[in-house]
C-alpha cells in the first residue's frame, strides 16, 4: 500500500510532502530541529496537521479539509522509537503479542504469532524475561518484533540505532535489513550507513521543507544541498558548467571530470575530503588549487578533517603538526581533475 | 560514596519531632486496661461499631476507586479550561474541616437538600443511614486517591500509552493494559490511604449521618462517646484503631516501594 503524505504545520514551520510506494523503504535526512520527528508523529497519529492530508492505501490517514482523523490504533501504522519502550509490565513474549492480542486474537494465537517474531529477530532465549532484565541492543529487537506482530502497514522507524551502543548497532541493522526488505517503512536517521543499508530513497529534510529527495545512492553519492554534502562527508562546490569543469559564483574554475552536463548550465562539482591535498606553498601540477584560510580543524579517528568556508581535506595529525596549522592559517587545497565528479544542479 | 553532613542541632529537632508524634502513643498505650482489654473490644456495641467501620470504609474505598481513577485520569491526561481551578476544588474536602464536609452533604442529600428532596420522591432517604456514612467517609477520602494517582500518571507519562495505540491497541485497551498496570502500586497506595482515612472519619459522619448504634456509629463516633462513659472502652479501641493505621500504612508504604519506574525504565 503506498503511503501519500502531504501536511503543514505553522507551530513547527513544517511543510513536508512525501509518497512511499509499496515495499519501499524512504530514510528522511535531516539536522535535529528539521521536522523529522513531526512527520512521524502526524503519520503515526500523536500530531494533527493544520492543513494537508495523507493516505495509506484506502485509508485517509487525515484529512484537514474535510476533518477525517483516523485515531492512531486504526492507522495501521506501528511506530518505532529511539528506546525500545517495551512495556515494563509484561513479560518479552506478552510485550511481542500486544499487538495480536489488541487486534483480537486469543492468547494462544497472539503467543504463537509473537513467537514468531521473536524467532525472527533472534530472541527467543528472551521470551520469558522481564524488560528490565533486557541490555539496550536486546530491547531493541524485541520491539523491532513487537512492532512487526501488529502487521503493520507502514512501519516508522524514528532514529532506531540511536540508543545503541556501537558495538550491537550493525548486528541490529543487518537484522532490520532482513525483516524490513519488501515492507513499506520510513526510516528517520542522521546515520548515512542507516540510508544506505535500509532505504531505497532518501528524502531529506532542512527546516521543515523538503531540500531533495531520490534513489539512495544517486542524492548521496551526488548531493545538492550542503546538509546532504556534509552527510555524505563530500565538499560541494555550485556553480556554471564550463568546458572543463564549472565556474563558481566568485568567478575561479574548478576543473573536472568529463560528464554529459552541458556547459551553461547549473551544475554541482564534488570530491572526496581524502582526494584533496594541503599544503602551505603554492601546488604545482595539480588541476585544481584553492588558496582559503582554515576554518575549522576536526579530529576524524586518525585523521583530522581541515576546512576552509567551502573545501575541506582530511590529513594526517602528522602532518597538521608540521604545517603548523591554525584557525586562520592561510593554506593551499589541492586537487585532480579525475576526484572531482561534475553533474547537474 | 554519600555525602551524609547532617547538621547536628537538624538531628536533634528531628528527634523532638519524633518523640512529639510518638509519646502520646506510648502515653496511650500505658493507660490501656490489659485485664480487661478482651472483653472491652469484644463488646457488642463494641463489635458493631468495629464491624460498621469495616464495611464502611472498605465500601467507601471501592466508591473511591471507581470514581477517583477517572477523575486522576481526566485530570493527568486532558487539557480543558478552568482544569486548574477544577483540581482545587476536587482537592477541597483535604482542607475543609470535616463538620464542614458534613454540614455541605446534609444540603445536598438531607431530606431537604438539593437532591435529597428528588431521592425522598423516589422514596430514598439517605441522610442518618449507613449509605451516608459511606457518602461521608468517600467525600473526605477521594482527594487521597486521586492525588497520588494523578502524579503517578504524570510521572509515567504517556509514552507507552501512544506505543500501545501505534500498536493497534483502542484508548479503552490502552487504559486497561498499559495505563493502569503501570500505575497500579500508586493506585494501591492511594486506595490504602483513602482507606485510612475512611476509617478514621469523624466529624462528616457524625453531622451527616448521625450516631445509631449498628447503623452510623463507627469506631471513631464509639470512643468518642466511650469517653464519657467508660474511659477504659475507649483507650483499648483506641488501640486497635492505631494497629489497624500501623498496618495499613505499612501496606502503603511497601506498595509504593514496588513501582515498575525504578531501574532502568527512563520516564
Amino acid at each position: 500500500m503506498s503511503f501519500v503524505f502531504d501536511a503543514r504545520v505553522a507551530e513547527r514551520r513544517f511543510d513536508v510532502a512525501l509518497t512511499v510506494e509499496p515495499g519501499e523503504t524512504v530514510a528522511v535526512l535531516g539536522p535535529n530541529g528539521a521536522g523529522k520527528s513531526t512527520l512521524l508523529g502526524l503519520a503515526a497519529g500523536l500530531l494533527r496537521a493544520d492543513s494537508g492530508r495523507a493516505s495509506l492505501g484506502r485509508t485517509v490517514l487525515f484529512d484537514a479539509d474535510t476533518g477525517v482523523f483516523t485515531p492512531p490504533h486504526s492507522r495501521g501504522v506501528s511506530l518505532l522509537a529511539q528506546d525500545a519502550l517495551l512495556f515494563p509490565h509484561l513479560t518479552v513474549l506478552e510485550n511481542v503479542a500486544f499487538g495480536p492480542r489488541s487486534a483480537g486474537l486469543g492468547t494462544a494465537e497472539s503467543h504463537a504469532v509473537a513467537r514468531r517474531w521473536l524467532d525472527e529477530v533472534e530472541a527467543s532465549d528472551f521470551a520469558a524475561r522481564r524488560p528490565a532484565q533486557l541490555s539496550g541492543g536486546q530491547a531493541q529487537r524485541i520491539a523491532v518484533a513487537r512492532a512487526l506482530a501488529s502487521d503493520p502497514q507502514l512501519l516508522l522507524l524514528d532514529e532506531p540505532m540511536a540508543a545503541l551502543d556501537v558495538s550491537v548497532a550493525p548486528a541490529i541493522r543487518r537484522m532490520l535489513r532482513r525483516v524490513l526488505a519488501d515492507r513499506t517503512v520510513v526510516v528517520v536517521t542522521h546515520d548515512i550507513l542507516d540510508a544506505f543499508t535500509l532505504a531505497d530513497r532518501v528524502v531529506v529534510v532542512d527546516r521543515g521543507t523538503v531540500v531533495e529527495q531520490g534513489r539512495t545512492r544517486e542524492v548521496l553519492e551526488r548531493p545538492r544541498h550542503p546538509f546532504t554534502a556534509g552527510l555524505a562527508a563530500l565538499n560541494l562546490l555550485v556553480g556554471v558548467r564550463t568546458e572543463r569543469g564549472i565556474r563558481l559564483d566568485d568567478g575561479s574554475e574548478i576543473v573536472g571530470a568529463d560528464s554529459g552536463v552541458e556547459v551553461g548550465v547549473r551544475a554541482a562539482a564534488a570530491m572526496r575530503p581524502s582526494a584533496v591535498r594541503v599544503s602551505i606553498d603554492e601546488p604545482h601540477g595539480a588541476a585544481n588549487r584553492v588558496l582559503a584560510p582554515v576554518h575549522d580543524l576536526e579530529p576524524r579517528g586518525d585523521l583530522v578533517r581541515v576546512r576552509s568556508l567551502h573545501v575541506a581535506a582530511d590529513v594526517t595529525p602528522a602532518l597538521v603538526a608540521d604545517l603548523d596549522l591554525g584557525l586562520g592559517s592561510p593554506v593551499w587545497f589541492a586537487f585532480d581533475a579525475d576526484d572531482v565528479a561534475v553533474y547537474p544542479a | 560514596m554519600t555525602y551524609g553532613g547532617v547538621p547536628r542541632w537538624v538531628a536533634v529537632v528531628a528527634a523532638v519531632g519524633a518523640l512529639f508524634v510518638l509519646l502520646p502513643l506510648v502515653a496511650m498505650v500505658t493507660r490501656v486496661n490489659w485485664a480487661e482489654f478482651v472483653p472491652l473490644v469484644t463488646s457488642e456495641s463494641s463489635v458493631s461499631a468495629l464491624w460498621l467501620s469495616l464495611r464502611t470504609s472498605l465500601a467507601a474505598t471501592a466508591l473511591c476507586i471507581v470514581l477517583g481513577v477517572p477523575m486522576a485520569i481526566v485530570l493527568a491526561r486532558s487539557r480543558f479550561p478552568g482544569q486548574k481551578v477544577l483540581r482545587s476544588l476536587v482537592l477541597l474536602p483535604l482542607v475543609l474541616p470535616p463538620v464542614v464536609g458534613g454540614i455541605a452533604l446534609l444540603y445536598t442529600f438531607g431530606r431537604r437538600g438539593l437532591l435529597g428532596q428528588s431521592l425522598d420522591v423516589l422514596g430514598i432517604t439517605v441522610a442518618f443511614s449507613t449509605t451516608a456514612v459511606v457518602i461521608a467517609q468517600t467525600f473526605v477520602a477521594l482527594p487521597f486517591l486521586v492525588l497520588s494517582l494523578e502524579g503517578a500518571l504524570r510521572t509515567v507519562g504517556t509514552r507507552y500509552e501512544a506505543v500501545g495505540a501505534t500498536l493497534g491497541a483502542g484508548p479503552t485497551t490502552v487504559l486497561r493494559r498499559i495505563t493502569l498496570p503501570l500505575v497500579l502500586p500508586a493506585l494501591v497506595s492511594g486506595a490504602v490511604l483513602s482507606f485510612a482515612r475512611a476509617l478514621g472519619e469523624f466529624g462528616a459522619t457524625l453531622t451527616f449521618a448521625g450516631s445509631l448504634q449498628g447503623t452510623t456509629r463507627t469506631l471513631p463516633l464509639e470512643i468518642y462517646l466511650q469517653r464519657e462513659t467508660s474511659p477504659d472502652t475507649a483507650v483499648a479501641l483506641s488501640l486497635v484503631l492505631v494497629v489497624v493505621a500501623v498496618v495499613v500504612v505499612g501496606l502503603a508504604h511497601q506498595t509504593a516501594a514496588g513501582t515498575y519506574l525504578r531501574g532502568r525504565v527512563t520516564p
